[in-house]
């Protein structure tokens, strides 16, 4: 699926990385533990937390995660931003809760890692 | 070649830069990317150790035809039973820790996990040192 597909059923916001939006996602890790999500070991994921911090971006840079939604109505900081776009980093923004996150795009046929 | 690192305690703005830095030179080497992510992220998590429990140390990263060799070296307090810290679970992190998404004690098992050999040595009162040595394949 497309991240672009992904804003639009989670009715998300893009906050940097506007011209990725074409990028394929193939699974979805979600997660506010980033201990976890530095074990998880799969390609074209996307990220969906509510910890927002800049070791949010760090650890999604080591375990080469290109993809992050931001739930529950966080926002991102400059500092978060700033360094997404640096490693090329799509960032999202949506209100709704993890649980209906995951809901829905579970519902729409994105598999989870495990 | 050998580069080398300051990690500052406490400070988890900057946690990271140094395994950040180390990546990048990784890649400009050509080292394949599925070992680049084994290797950065035992660093990684050797780092936020080092800040979240450590009063500061260094790492040191030797890069050779044959291996990665990393030795991540703080100043203390050490750890004092070193198989309980290597048990899933197990953690000592304050709150603020927590807040920044770690201190679920499983880092040390994490950088068991991706390295080809984790040695560790501690003294309490003195200081820890990690050895990582991840093997890059003949090319």
């Amino acid at each position: 699926m497309k991240l672009k597909e992904i804003a639009t059923i989670l009715n998300a916001e893009i906050v940097c990385g506007h011209s990725k939006l074409d990028r394929e996602v193939n699974a979805v890790f979600a997660s506010d533990l980033m201990s976890d999500v530095l074990t998880i070991d799969s390609e074209k994921l996307l990220l969906l937390t509510g910890l927002v911090n800049i070791q949010t971006i760090r650890t999604s840079e080591m375990s080469d995660i290109k993809n992050i939604v931001l739930v529950r109505n966080k926002k991102a900081s400059p500092e978060m931003i700033a360094l997404a776009e640096e490693n090329r980093i799509v960032i999202m923004q949506c209100s709704y809760s993890m649980y209906k996150s995951c809901g829905l795009l579970f519902q729409n046929g994105l598999n989870p890692v495990y | 070649m050998q580069f080398e690192y300051s990690i500052e305690a406490g400070n988890f703005t900057k946690a990271g830069d140094a395994s950040s830095s180390f990546k990048k030179i990784l890649k400009q080497l050509n080292v394949d990317p599925q070992i680049i992510k084994r290797i950065v992220v035992s660093l990684y998590e050797g780092e936020v150790n080092i800040v979240a429990h450590a009063n500061g140390g260094k790492v040191i990263c030797e890069v050779d035809p044959s291996r990665v060799y990393i030795q991540l070296i703080d100043k203390g307090p050490g750890i004092p039973d070193i198989p309980k810290a290597m048990q899933a679970g197990y953690s000592t992190a304050s709150a603020k820790v927590r807040e920044m998404g770690f201190g679920a004690g499983m880092g040390l098992q994490n950088i068991k996990n991706n390295a080809d050999e984790l040695i560790i040595n501690s003294e309490v009162g003195v200081g820890t040192k990690l050895e990582i040595i991840v093997n890059l394949p003949h090319s």
